[in-house]
């Protein structure tokens, strides 16, 4: 029963899997005028032992950012996380056993500043099913953590490392296996500020983007448990902004003023999809792509890998509820990767409106050259209109008005709207068509042996000429049985007509 | 003299646990481990061998410790045990109201594992005389390709362990074994030799890629998952810890 020590080994680089790519051992700056050790030294964010009294980290839940580190020199920081396994609604009605980090998805955010020292302690509770570790991306050295935070349930383990480089890094479980330990939710954000802290801002926020698979659909009621089967196809039943639906809406909505500036801290812990992160109505001033140091200007939508970060600022400049969303658009609608920011403050008309015009858009339907119109208008003033002229000018503003809904060729829709071509509706009383017009019809009405229950609204913003014109030209086309209409008559139906046409029943 | 034989005669059944534990034959043979023999993919071999076919109780830990008051969590040596060593129970010769008698028993150590099993005249088993007998469902020795099978081990880790644990007396699968994947993690005797490197890896090691694409190669048998937790688990303890879910069962020779 004993098998070869390389067997172990493997079966070890499987189980407590981090990435399998080291970080590169030395890192020199490329160019630099000053290579002096200090110098290199002090790029790579080593400013040497730490000073002071140790600081206790001041973690929080998201979507909250804890306060800026406000310190001017490299610190011993003990940063004290707790893993806790418990079950928590995923959705309305909805609950997920979730694997945590301090007791929430994403886990407790973490911020320190570039040089510090953290000596991290990770507890796994008691009561924990399962062994757990931790790799944070924030960290230089062999699995970033993972190896030497290896936790049975109701044991600590403790590491320490030099916060080297700067920036918002993801950290999360890497214990076999490690898709699922992700997918139950233990992923969270690391910010190691740059020593000078980053610029001030109104609003510091922790969101986080994760995809979660349930053997139960999207919305299935109950106590769902994981489906590794999903997990492997990538077929996620929900895609969520801090591991709830509704974590980020109504009452839960972020919130800001007119006239500030908002910082997001956007991870993505995945296990499987990358992020398109996008908020509705803003544009981002800045961007630092994947949590670099060099940022991206004006950018519309972001792109956050799996177990990536960014940094995101903007400036609210109008009031109303601005919607966050991975762009990969059914996630959002169908899966629930949606979140609210919701900013107070005045209207500014000059620079969004809100909607000024509701009006009906005909689109190319509509004819630019409305000749026709124009030479019978003129006929009809001088006394010379003619049939002819009036059929030309009915054409002209039936396409405009009516084909939307009757069809150029006066076919209607099926079930939907009635058909004007050989109609025996029309036929049967040509001038019942003028009220119908200028006052609307509402209900069921039989035309050629079909049932029609719908609504027209009335046309009031026709002309009475216009009228007139229109209807000749309908009694004019497609088998009707001929006619003229003329402006007086039509001004006299309007002024007769009862409230509403009244249907046939 | 015959009241001192009386006595001793009596002290001998006291120490022996409230009725002699079921154990059920197993066949052994040719088994596919999730950790092969070489490393790659040779079966491993099991002995013919016998296996509790429930795992010990609180009732009988509690017989095992006031026979062995070594064992009471209040003399047992720090070495053995950690603190949480049988701590819920009510007193150290009381289970209460938090230890059913017909529970599992958990929080127990390695050692203390191993001592119980030894005045059984057993001993605990090994990874893969568990992982064999866990292998068969109610009907079929070796149900590890039916989805249902890994879909029960897997509905159990996500189930959170804040609710009081069962009564043993689950459904017998094929071998006559209750209880073996749920409600409980076990202890094996070789639970510290499943995964020596775990939590020092060697990243100068130049073969470490190699066997980073070995993990990736065994974690395309999806089957594995499952198991791999387990040994995760096991390999996370030392044989002195305890948790609120780790108790065990004893196995002895055909």
């Amino acid at each position: 029963m004993s098998r070869p020590q390389f067997l172990v080994v493997a079966a070890a680089a499987l189980l407590t899997l981090a990435a399998c790519s080291g970080k590169p051992s030395a890192v020199s700056p490329v160019g630099a005028a000053d290579a002096s050790p200090a110098a290199i030294a002090a790029t790579r964010g080593d400013f040497g032992p730490p000073q002071g009294e140790p600081i206790h980290a001041v973690l929080t839940s998201p979507p909250h950012v804890p306060p800026p580190v406000n310190r001017n020199y490299p610190a011993k920081v003990i940063v004290e996380l707790e893993v806790v396994e418990k079950e928590m609604p995923i959705s309305e009605g909805v609950s997920y056993t979730f694997w945590t980090f301090g007791g929430t998805v994403p886990g407790s955010f973490i911020r320190v500043r570039q040089g510090d020292t953290v000596e991290f302690h990770l507890k796994n509770a008691p009561d924990s099913k399962m062994p757990h570790n931790i790799d944070l991306h924030g960290v230089t050295g062999p699995g970033g953590g993972a190896a030497s935070s290896f936790t049975a349930p109701g044991h600590e383990s403790r590491f320490t490392f030099k916060a080297l480089n700067q920036g918002i890094y993801v950290y999360h479980c890497a214990t076999a296996p490690v898709g699922m330990h992700i997918a139950n939710g233990m992923y969270g954000l690391i910010l190691v500020e740059p020593p000078e802290g980053l610029s001030k801002v109104d609003h510091e926020y922790y969101v986080m983007q994760g995809d979660f698979y349930t053997t139960g659909k999207y919305r299935q009621k109950g106590l769902q448990p994981f489906d590794m089967e999903k997990a492997i196809d990538e077929h996620p039943t929900y895609v969520l902004f801090n591991g709830k639906e509704g974590a980020l809406t109504g009452d839960n909505a972020l919130t800001a003023k007119t006239n500030q500036t908002v910082r997001l801290f956007v991870g993505n812990g995945g296990p499987n999809l990358v992020s398109s992160f996008h908020v509705i109505g803003e544009i981002f001033d800045k961007v630092q792509p994947e949590g670099g140091t060099v940022a991206q200007h004006n950018v519309q939508t972001t792109l956050i890998p799996s177990g990536g970060a960014a940094i995101v600022e903007f400036h609210t400049d109008v009031p109303g509820s601005y919607v966050l969303v991975d762009h990969s658009i059914f996630r959002a609608f169908n899966k629930g990767a949606l979140g609210i920011l919701k900013v107070d403050g005045a209207e500014d008309k000059t620079i969004y409106s809100g909607k000024e015009v509701d009006s009906v858009y005909l689109g190319d339907r509509s004819e630019p050259n409305l000749q026709a119109v124009t030479t019978a208008a003129k006929a009809h003033a001088a006394g010379t209109l003619t049939k002819a002229e009036q059929i030309a000018a009915g054409k002209q503003l039936f396409t405009g008005t009516c084909s939307v809904c009757h069809q150029a060729n006066g076919e209607g829709l099926p079930n939907v709207f009635p058909p004007l071509a050989k109609s025996d509706f029309l036929a049967a009383d040509p001038k019942r068509a003028m009220t119908i017009v200028t006052h609307g019809l509402t209900g069921k009405i039989t035309v050629n042996g079909h049932e029609y229950d719908s609504v027209m609204p009335p046309m009031a913003q026709l002309t009475d000429d216009e009228v007139a014109n229109i209807l000749t030209y309908v009694l004019n086309s497609w088998g009707n049985p001929g006619g003229q209409i003329s402006k007086e008559e039509v001004a006299k139906a309007r002024a007769e007509a009862a409230p509403a046409a009244v249907p046939e029943h | 003299m015959r009241v001192r034989l009386a006595l001793a005669l009596l002290g001998l059944m006291l120490a022996l646990p409230a009725g002699a534990a079921d154990y059920a034959a197993l066949p052994g043979g040719r088994f596919a481990s999730v950790l092969p023999a070489d490393g790659k993919v040779a079966p491993a071999q099991v002995a013919p061998f016998r296996l509790r076919t429930e795992p010990v109780t609180n009732a009988e830990f509690l017989a095992f410790v006031k026979a062995h008051p070594q064992w009471r969590r209040d003399r047992v040596a720090a070495i053995l045990a950690d603190r949480r060593y049988l701590s819920h129970w009510a007193d150290a010769e009381t289970l209460g109201g938090e230890a059913l008698p017909r529970q599992p028993v958990t929080r127990i150590s390695w050692f203390a594992a191993q001592a119980y099993c030894e005045s059984e005249g057993a001993r605990l088993p090994s990874w893969y005389e568990w992982e064999y007998a866990a292998a068969a469902d109610a009907s079929r020795r070796d149900a590890r390709s039916d989805p249902a099978w890994r879909e029960n081990l897997l509905a159990w880790y996500s189930r959170p362990s804040n609710a009081p644990l069962p009564d043993i007396g689950g459904a017998p699968n094929a071998y006559g074994v209750r209880d073996i994947t749920r409600p409980v993690w076990e202890w094996v005797d070789d639970f510290n030799a499943l995964l020596v490197a775990s939590d020092s890896r060697d990243q100068n090691d130049p073969d470490v890629l190699k066997f980073c694409g070995a993990g990736a190669i065994s974690l395309q048998e999806k089957e594995n998952y499952a198991v791999l937790m387990r040994i995760a688990m096991l390999s996370a303890l030392k044989a002195a810890d305890t948790t609120n879910n780790m108790g065990f069962r004893c196995a002895k020779p055909q």
